[in-house]
């Protein structure tokens, strides 16, 4: 049954009028551009050209390193510079292929397909083949996600259209600009689970996008759109199926488990740019925004660019910024040093000129339990952190530690401003690493 | 780019709530019961609140200094103890039990703990249960200018004289400083509540479980009057909104609150009814203050999704 919504969560400043209004604009990239060997989740891209090497838009330059990996594609054309080590987003040095680009832009050839007449199999391997990962943030490959063991139980396939994080308007963009390859792209992975309806939950702030898509599926027997209850974390994964379908997941089970598929508007996208059209994954869409920015706007960007370019691009900097995120203010990656690509998960960049976080000292726990009642994951966050602090990885782990989904609301709401998050995140990463090294 | 970005984990920003405006909404939530104690019973009331609030925020100050320690929260949630121990005194005792309260309160039940939100139980209902054990007739005699001695509860448990309770609703009864006024207290609620401060879940369950605590036991049956009598008389009122709802000494699970809630309620009606004391507030709430470990230990709330099943994440 659908809820429409889930227990806890919270309503951060959303920021999104800033940039919501300003229609994609595609950049395009000057100087080299960088392509990390590891933009997803599972094994690191092989590289398959060597310094030196001609490479055209299009053509794949990286292949995946294994089932859970997938390929990497040059966006420019020019040549490889080097491959060797880069920084990226996370502050990770990652193996990169560095391509300068020759401004030429001289571009494969691709095979269009129709979807109708294709077969499960060679959707998925199309899919596979176009280096398709979630767009969303977490970059599990989709070509996985959509091959779980029994196809037939696949009830729902949710496009998440949520977009819950403060200032993204990514996917709204995408959305109101294009839809129609949002709707096809669904109908495509509709076609690999015969027992599946195709929700499109999208959250009630965006009425113009709900009733835009109403009517583009109103004629569609398998799709339907939902109007989720606004309020962050609606998009996380496990959330967003409970209040579609009413199904609880844990954190060691798949969306699968579930009878659902999850996959984000911008992945869906692909999926249909990469089935339909041939066209392997290139481009996204990144919001720069923020109160540092002179124009907060959404760019049509090739993956690979650097970021240096996107703030270039947004007019540059109107103040100094204390703070850039790559990502949303709630789950994003603060960064130490613009000069690093965009990925394939890259949803946003984020200028602060006021930074929250060192703006405030942690006081002591008054146990007020805020915490416990934003908490979506339904754990008692303050404790856990006095666990992670003390490092008792065993009564962490006995009181659900690790049902955390990192989203921040206990640390956004926490008066005490403790870290309680972060203290989390860090045990859970602890545990995790014993884990395996136990294997 | 000139200046160095500052770099930190998720999440990025901040609600706009901190403790020190919590304690100062609890603070101001007192104003009213405070300001009709004080008009009720006049200046030695008046004179009891200052020095008992400024001995409380003095000892924590020097606490903190002996033992050099930094606080970094201000004087709302110094003084919040002070205030709440102050209305929970006899009107005309003696400035110096304020004092030795406020330093007991302070000392001995809050900072040897650990400081704000360490303390195993409420300050100032520490502070009041040791004040009445070793002050008894102090802390007992109510008698002032305005009021015999009898307080609206003690009338209601002996039988003899008579209470209305529309003055109990009113608050022009005997009784400590704080606790006479429901309409005050409520006043104070309703603002706490309306800012989320507090919920309900705590207050509701102890005065539900309370009043079934009396219609089971008290003999009387299904006594209207009776009943709102002992839900306005005493320290019922104040003890549900203001102290029973206590952050730190209560659980932090929702399902430990209601469980609080009830235990404070059921404690409460057997004190009043079958207690040699016609009160029993003070003793229900630290009571429960102690069973809190114990109550969030088997009220721990199931995490989303567990118990399912399915395919281990590959």
């Amino acid at each position: 049954m659908a809820r429409l919504t889930f227990r806890g969560g919270v309503h951060p400043y959303d920021g999104k009028d800033l940039s919501k209004d300003k229609p994609m604009k595609t950049i395009i990239p000057k100087g080299d551009m960088v392509y990390p060997l590891s933009q997803h989740i599972g094994a690191p891209a092989v590289p398959m050209v060597k310094k030196g090497d001609r490479v055209l838009v299009g053509q794949k330059i990286a292949d995946a390193g294994g089932f859970v990996s997938a390929p990497i594609y040059a966006t420019v054309s020019g040549t490889v510079k080097a491959i060797g080590p880069r920084r990226v987003v996370t502050g990770d040095m990652v193996n990169s292929i560095i391509v300068d680009n020759d401004g030429l832009f001289e571009e494969v050839e691709y095979t269009s397909h129709n979807p109708e007449k294709l077969e499960k199999k060679e959707i998925i391997e199309l899919i596979k083949e176009a280096g398709v990962v979630g767009m969303g943030g977490a970059g599990f490959p989709t070509h996985v996600k959509l091959s779980p063991k029994e196809p037939e139980k696949i009830t729902y396939v949710i496009a998440n259209c949520a977009e819950c994080e403060p200032y993204l308007t990514s996917d709204y963009r995408r959305m109101i600009e294009e839809p129609q390859k949002l709707v096809d792209g669904l109908k495509i992975i509709l076609r690999l689970f015969d027992n599946a309806q195709g929700v499109l939950a999208i959250e009630d702030n965006k009425p113009d996008c709900i009733e835009l898509l109403s009517g583009l599926v109103a004629n569609e027997e398998r799709i339907t759109v939902k109007a989720l209850k606004t309020k962050y974390p609606q998009g996380a994964e496990r959330q967003l199926i409970y209040a579609v379908t009413g199904r609880e997941i844990n954190s060691s089970m798949l969306p699968a488990d579930a009878g659902c598929v999850v996959d984000n508007v911008d992945t869906i996208v692909a999926v249909y740019h990469a089935v339909a059209e041939g066209k392997p994954l290139m481009n996204r869409i990144v919001t720069v925004t923020g109160d540092a920015v002179n124009e907060p706007r959404n760019f049509y960007v090739k993956i690979g660019m650097n970021y240096n370019d996107l703030i270039e691009e947004a007019g540059g900097f109107k103040t100094e910024p204390q703070k850039v995120i790559s990502g949303g203010p709630m789950m994003g990656f603060a960064l130490f040093d613009l000069n690093v690509p965009t990925t394939k998960t890259a949803s946003a960049l984020l200028c602060l000129t006021k930074d929250e976080v060192s703006e405030t000292e942690e006081g002591p726990c008054i146990n007020c339990g805020r915490c416990v009642e934003v908490c979506p994951g339904r754990v008692v966050p303050s404790r856990l952190a006095d666990m992670a602090r003390r490092h008792d990885e065993e009564a962490f782990v006995a009181n659900d530690g690790m049902e955390c989904c990192e989203c921040g609301c206990c640390s956004y709401i926490c008066p005490a401003k403790r870290q309680l998050t972060q203290s989390i995140k860090s045990m859970r990463k602890t545990v995790l690493n014993n884990r395996k090294n136990k294997k | 780019m000139a200046s160095i970005l500052k770099v930190s984990s998720n999440p990025h920003i901040r609600s706009k709530a901190s403790t020190e405006r919590i304690m100062q909404y609890v603070v101001i939530a007192l104003l009213p019961a405070t300001l009709f104690g004080i008009f009720n019973f006049g200046l030695n009331a008046l004179l009891l609140v200052l020095v008992t609030v400024a001995t409380t925020v003095l000892t924590e100050y020097i606490y903190d200094r002996c033992m050099k320690k930094k606080n970094s929260i201000g004087d709302f949630s110094r003084s919040f103890s002070g205030l709440l121990l102050a209305l929970n005194l006899p009107p005309k005792a003696p400035l110096w039990i304020g004092i030795i309260g406020g330093v007991f309160a302070i000392v001995v039940v809050k900072m040897l703990f650990g400081g704000l939100g360490q303390n195993f139980m409420n300050p100032a209902l520490g502070a009041r249960c040791f004040l009445m054990i070793s002050f008894t007739s102090i802390m007992t005699n109510f008698e002032c200018d305005a009021y015999t001695g009898a307080t609206p509860l003690a009338v209601l448990k002996s039988g003899e004289g008579a209470v209305k309770l529309s003055d109990m609703i009113i608050g022009s009864t005997a009784g400590t400083i704080g606790e006479t006024s429901v309409i005050a207290i409520l006043l104070g609620a309703a603002f706490l509540l309306i800012t989320g401060v507090i919920d309900l879940k705590v207050p509701c369950s102890y005065i539900v479980s309370f009043v079934v605590f009396l219609l089971l036991f008290s003999g009387k049956g299904f006594d209207i009057e009776y009943i709102a009598m002992q839900l306005a008389g005493g320290g019922l009122m104040l003890g549900a909104f203001f102290m029973a709802t206590d952050y730190v000494t209560r659980p932090i699970t929702k399902n430990g609150q209601y469980v609080f809630g009830i235990f404070l309620g059921i404690m409460t009606g057997i004190f009043r009814l079958f207690g040699p004391s016609a009160e029993g507030v003070s003793y229900a709430i630290i009571l429960g203050n102690l069973l809190v470990p114990l109550i969030e230990r088997f009220t721990k709330p199931t995490a989303f999704g567990k118990g399912k099943k399915g395919g281990a994440r590959a």
